[in-house]
């Protein structure tokens, strides 16, 4: 019950006073959009080159397994030396969250793609981009969504912790937390709680709905 | 246009040096006129999809020679279509979609694509299968669409290796009689791979024999009867038992 009268004060006062849930929200949602949508544009590409070329995947690989077990979090007071606090270091935190799930899983969308397709296409009369963009990337594309779907996940997840280290704007779900838990206010905590879970949540129902959308031929 | 092969050798050096290497391909020379039927017939392993492979430039030869109307070709060469026994269809595009791949990747109009492949889709009978997906067709069906793809580019020598091996001997001998119409219609050199004697004699103007590791071509059966083909015929059985022979003395080798 609580929760509920929590969210109520959340969404009509907000916290600090004026600052809404919506406000918080959005401003969550951007700064995981931006990270989101930059590990999406490098890791995919990125992803789908390694998948193809065994000798820059053997090269290449070291590099991903020294950085891959950094958290993500770890990253924030070098990315705060370098981008000021801000949506820059935000996005950039997420980034790193949602990066590595996308290019591993992109990599191995690639490898589950069967030679014989790649063969069937070459005889049929196709060069190395049509290869890329007709076959490669289609065929990879089941793999590369659960890798959008962990991605996101852990980009959220990453995003909230960030905010408790504190924000500039004074807007996002992490930091209206810990505002809540310095002015002693559990309800707020727990409903801040059920509302990044929710959200969270949706993000992945999203996800799921262009999943369904673009892979029909699976069913 | 008239294809000729030279002394095709190939040799596989393996990823590991200890092993050695393997010698697929030795000496194989045939030539096939434009328009002809030919079959190639061994035991597994033999070397017959690499003879293919190379052929259609998916993969290149150690040494020898391939012409079309006596001029030697390079490893990419754009005269030969290719039909997989896996089908290799792509299960992410509709059957209409699937025929059209060729002429999507030769920058052929949405418009004008779908026209064609269109009238591929009644020709092969797949009315009312185009906007389904593969994985929702028969074996049967799957095959035709591979077949239609690959005729769709209007390739002059057609490689097949071992296209009907997964079906049903019903389907099977329906796809046989509807390979046979369509390969009447047109000018196209066939080149078609099989385990069985029966479709080999059935199907053919020529039956080659590869012997098995190193492949090399070890018979020679010209097919002499019209078509259609009578299965019990004395003439269908004598050259049934010439190719059986053959193959069982292949078999007593390894
Ligand atoms: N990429 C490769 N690397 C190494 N060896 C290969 C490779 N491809 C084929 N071989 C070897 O070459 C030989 C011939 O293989 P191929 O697949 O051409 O035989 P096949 O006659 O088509 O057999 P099947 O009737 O079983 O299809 C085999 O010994 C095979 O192991
Ligand atoms: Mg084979």
């Amino acid at each position: 019950m609580e929760i509920f009268t929590g969210i109520r004060d959340l969404v009509l006062q907000g916290l600090p006073r004026g600052n809404t849930l919506v406000l918080h929200i959005l401003y969550s949602l951007l700064r995981v959009a931006c990270g989101f949508l930059l590990a999406v544009v490098t890791a995919v590409p990125l992803g789908i080159i390694l998948g193809w070329s065994k000798s820059l995947r053997e090269t290449v690989a070291p590099v991903v397994e020294l950085f891959r077990p950094i958290p993500p979090l770890a990253w924030i007071p070098i990315a705060i030396l370098w981008f000021g606090i801000g949506l820059k270091s935000a996005a950039f935190i997420i980034f790193l969250g949602c990066f590595f799930p996308i290019l591993l899983s992109t990599i191995s969308g690639v490898l589950s793609v069967e030679r014989i397709l790649v063969d069937a296409a070459r005889t049929l009369g196709a060069d190395d981009r049509d290869v890329f963009v007709k076959v490669l990337i289609p065929g990879a594309t089941p793999s590369i969504y659960t890798g959008l779907r962990i991605g996101l996940g852990i980009g959220w997840m990453t995003l909230v912790a960030a905010e408790f280290t504190g924000v500039k704007s004074g807007y996002g779900l992490g930091y209206m937390i810990m505002t809540a838990r310095d002015i002693q206010r559990p309800d707020l905590v727990v409903a801040g709680m059920a509302v990044i879970g929710l959200t969270g949540f949706l993000l992945d129902v999203l996800i799921r709905f262009f999943e369904n959308r673009s892979l029909a031929w699976r069913k | 246009m008239s294809l000729d092969v030279q002394k095709l050798h190939k040799e596989f050096s393996g990823d590991d040096p200890q092993n050695g290497s393997t010698v697929a391909l030795q000496d194989i020379s045939f030539s096939a006129a434009k328009g002809s039927f030919i079959s190639f017939i061994g035991p597994s392993g033999c070397g017959k999809t690499t003879m293919l492979r190379i052929l259609s430039g998916l993969e290149t030869a150690t040494s020898g020679t391939v012409s079309i109307n006596g001029v030697a070709v390079s490893s990419q060469w754009k005269y030969a279509g290719y039909v997989f026994q896996e089908y290799a269809l792509f299960p992410w595009r509709t059957v209409i979609d699937n025929i059209a791949f060729g002429l999507d990747v030769r920058g052929v109009s949405r418009k004008e694509r779908k026209e064609r492949a269109m009238e591929f889709v009644e020709k092969f009978g797949l009315a009312g299968f185009e906007d389904k997906y593969p994985a929702a067709l028969s074996g049967g069906m799957q095959q035709r669409v591979a077949i239609a793809r690959t005729l769709i580019n209007d390739p002059e020598i057609v490689l097949m290796d071992e296209p009907f091996g997964a079906l049903d001997s019903q389907t099977r001998s329906l796809m046989q009689q509807f390979l046979l119409d369509v390969w009447q219609q047109s000018d196209k050199t066939v080149l078609f791979i099989t385990h069985n004697i029966d479709e080999a004699v059935y199907l053919s103007q020529t039956v080659y024999g590869i012997s098995s590791r190193p492949g090399t071509i070890g018979l020679t059966v010209p097919i002499d009867m019209p078509y259609p083909r009578d299965v019990t015929s004395d003439a269908f059985n004598n050259y049934r038992r010439e190719i059986l022979n053959f193959l069982d003395s292949q078999h007593r080798r390894t």
